[in-house]
């Protein structure tokens, strides 16, 4: 998953999306989007440390809707609690990658060459595979996916990002009238 | 004390002081059926489910309370989905309780299953399915608040026939506790201080003010408070479908319906403003036609009680999220807090002699028949209309005859009007009215309506006679989908396709009378009269009369779909005379 930007206006907007931990929650997430024709880039729903509580970080395109929009059509559902905008250059941002690679007993060397360079690991090796993860900044995954690529992926998932603000200036948080945690 | 969940569920909307019930029994919804036997609250047995839904819609349409409909699952809860969609769109109140199959077989496409919370999602301000006969109390309680608060909306509670079997320990939940169930749900009432500064100061300003009233205003009972804002600042008032009878018609500042087929002076006086203080209206595209042409130099107060309404389809100058009542009476108070203080108010008489100019032009109108000619729809109404006794409600269906009644009745009160506006259900009249004569049984409630639109859910009148809910129809007979037909005449050459009904079959004298019903016919305009008075004067059944009305009459003024509010095609008689409406 590769989502374009430029230094001053990302095309993506980064929802945090806290909502009541219940039976049905994502479902009406994803078909508000379905509905409204929103486009996702990606989706991670995980519990919090609250277990009434999960959070859904969502990669909104905004070319396909103000981000406003979708935000205030997020919060009217009843079981949505708290939603966050985080701005990519003002927050934290982390994603997992697991990846198949073909190899020859020549390139081998060079993968795991390449895995260590980006700090990643080794998670199983067969004769004519190998089997790596990383996990670190979506841009960084970008980056291994592409040089990946030229050695033949036979299976690539990656989860989509999780984000919290950055702690140090304090990440753009925009709370939204009409709704107080 | 030990309740089983049909029990609990039944003193649940007992408690909600549900006095009645559209519903139809069926499998799985049986259990609740049978404490409703000893319960005071009255179940109407409706023929359709679809009839239950848009009953229980007319029924919050004219009280303000939310509207309950009992079914089963399965198709029962598939014939739901169209009012609770009418339901969404047009923000009504209404609770829908729906059977479900036994938790145990939930996902085995067990018979009557089917994904009722999945389905009624997207149509739902909110939907819940029960997995315990415990959480009965709150999620009935929840139902019932969220329904009617915020903007209002319907809510569905899916009920597992084993959930209604077992037993709970009765309780009731506080207030308190149903907000803590609810931590995402705080709906804002009351308006931004420095926002309402900024719109008093607007209106002060302001050269060429609108009020663009929408149905919110109803919703929030603001109706007293719109009076005194319009008569204490002058401003003239435009009411949209939804809104009719939220200021009243004969008011002098009452400019009647905006829209694709309003008034010529409402639609421009919109146009031509140059501040549209928007109450409770959501911009709709039946309002602004082609929104880049809309109301171009004007800015834009919105006080809306939905946040999301707020520049979803044109920005706002001044956005103010809250109640109406609240926000228009604080508006009130802040314009005469500024009018104290020593500020002028704008010049605005050139903007008033250009609107009576107006509508001194451009009244409504058509071409009276000539003797022996079909009878006009818009006569019938006129005529419906100056018969009616006191505080008549009135119902309609879609199309033709809805944009007729909006536009020759007079209303002169807040929910006296109830109509399909949002998702133009066809087949909406019938039951609504029933619903509306439920809720207001001292009101007569005439439902005008078409042929089309009758032949969709006319069963409910069998529903009617047998409830001994006196309901009067007026069916706009022109053997024709009118409005598709008046499309393809004007937009499509005159190719009429699949638009002709049978004007012999069927004979709806007799359907009337089959279901129970005094059924009359009106073919001339000498029937008119005669028939109406007789109708009026009947109290113990329902009644229909058909009028045989000329099919080719068209609705006007129009604002045909995708233009701008300018290029309005007013009826034949006025357009020599449009360029007058700069």
């Amino acid at each position: 998953m590769s989502v374009a930007s430029t230094n001053n206006a990302p095309s993506y907007h980064i929802l945090s999306v806290l909502v009541q931990n219940r039976p049905g929650v994502l479902a009406r997430v994803a078909s508000l989007f379905a509905r409204r024709g929103y486009n996702i880039f990606s989706l991670a729903v995980a519990p919090t440390e609250d277990e009434a509580l999960s959070r859904i970080t969502i990669v909104v395109d905004v070319e396909s809707a103000p981000v406003e929009q979708v935000v205030k059509q997020l919060f009217k559902l009843i079981e949505v609690v708290k939603i966050s905008e985080l701005d990519p250059r003002r927050s934290v941002e982390r994603e997992l990658l697991l990846a198949t690679v073909r190899v020859t007993s020549e390139n081998r060397g060079q993968i795991v060459e390449l895995t260590n360079i980006f700090e990643g690991k080794i998670l199983a090796v067969g004769i004519e595979a190998i089997t790596v993860s990383l996990d670190g900044n979506p841009d960084k995954l970008d980056d291994f996916e592409d040089l990946l690529r030229g050695y033949g992926i036979v299976e690539l998932q990656r989860t989509g990002r999780v984000a919290l603000p950055k702690l140090e200036r304090e990440a753009r948080l925009r709370a939204v009238k009409g709704k107080a945690l | 004390m030990k309740l089983t969940g049909a029990q609990a569920l039944i003193k649940a909307l007992e408690m909600e002081n549900t006095e009645v019930i559209f519903g139809l029994p069926g499998g799985c919804i049986l259990p609740a059926y049978d404490p409703l036997l000893d319960s005071t609250i009255r179940h109407i047995l409706v023929r359709h489910e679809q009839g239950a839904g848009h009953m229980a819609e007319g029924y919050a349409h004219v009280t303000g309370r939310p509207g309950v409909a009992l079914v089963t699952s399965g198709p029962a809860a598939t014939n739901m989905v169209t009012p609770l969609c009418d339901a969404y769109m047009d923000s009504i109140p209404m609770v829908c309780i729906t059977g479900q199959v036994p938790t145990t077989a939930i996902g085995t496409d067990a018979f009557q299953e089917c994904d009722t919370v999945g389905i009624t999602r997207s149509v739902t301000k909110h939907n819940e399915l029960v997995m315990t006969a415990q959480d009965l109390p709150m999620a009935v309680r929840q139902a019932f608040h969220i329904a009617t608060t915020g903007r209002p909306g319907p809510t569905l509670i899916d009920v597992p026939k084993d959930v209604l079997t077992t037993t709970m320990d009765w309780y009731w939940p506080t207030d308190a506790e149903v907000a803590d169930s609810l931590p995402g749900y705080r709906p804002t009432t009351k308006g931004h201080p420095r926002m309402i500064k900024e719109a008093a100061k607007l209106i002060l300003e302001s050269e060429r003010p609108i009020l663009y009233v929408g149905g919110g205003v109803l919703k929030a009972h603001a109706a007293e408070a719109l009076r005194e804002l319009a008569e204490l600042t002058q401003i003239h008032v435009v009411t949209t479908l939804m809104a009719r009878g939220a200021f009243p018609d004969s008011h002098p500042l009452c400019l009647g319906m905006p829209g694709m087929h309003g008034n010529a002076t409402a639609i421009t006086a919109m146009q031509r403003s140059d501040l549209l203080i928007a109450l409770g209206a959501r911009f709709d595209d039946r309002i602004t036609g082609k929104v880049s042409a809309f109301a171009q130099e004007a800015k834009i107060i919105h006080v809306d009680i939905d946040p999301a309404e707020q520049g979803k389809v044109r920005r706002p100058d001044v956005p103010i999220v809250g109640d109406c009542r609240l926000v228009i009476e604080e508006i009130v108070k802040a314009i005469k807090d500024l009018l104290a203080g020593g500020a002028e108010r704008a010049e605005t008489a050139l903007w008033k002699s250009r609107i009576s100019g107006w509508r001194e032009q451009f009244p409504l109108s058509y071409e009276q028949s000539e003797p022996g000619e079909a009878l006009k729809p818009q006569f019938c109404l006129e005529a419906l209309r100056d018969s009616a006794p006191e505080d008549t409600i009135l119902v309609s269906g879609v199309g033709q005859h809805q944009m007729w009644s909006s536009q020759y009745w007079k209303f002169e009160h807040p929910y006296s009007w109830v109509n399909s506006g949002g998702l133009g259900t066809m087949g909406f009249s019938v039951p609504a009215a029933i619903g509306a004569k439920v809720g207001r049984p001292d009101a007569t409630v005439w439902a005008i309506d078409g042929d089309g639109c009758f032949q969709m859910t006319a069963q409910e009148l069998v529903t009617a006679s047998v409830e001994r809910i006196p309901v009067k129809v007026a069916i706009l007979n022109n053997s024709y989908l009118g409005m598709v037909r008046q499309w393809q005449e004007m937009f499509y050459e005159e190719r009429y396709s699949e638009v002709y009904l049978s004007p012999e079959v069927p004979d709806f004298v007799k359907w009337a009378e089959a279901m129970g019903c005094v059924g009359i016919r009106v073919d001339s305009p000498e029937e008119v009269q005669p028939a109406i008075d007789k109708a009026n004067g009947i109290d113990d059944r329902p009644v229909v009369v058909d009028f045989r009305v000329a099919a080719s009459e068209k609705v006007f003024p129009m604002v045909p779909a995708g233009f701008g509010n300018d290029d309005v095609l007013l009826p034949p008689s006025q357009m020599a005379r449009k360029e007058f409406l700069r």
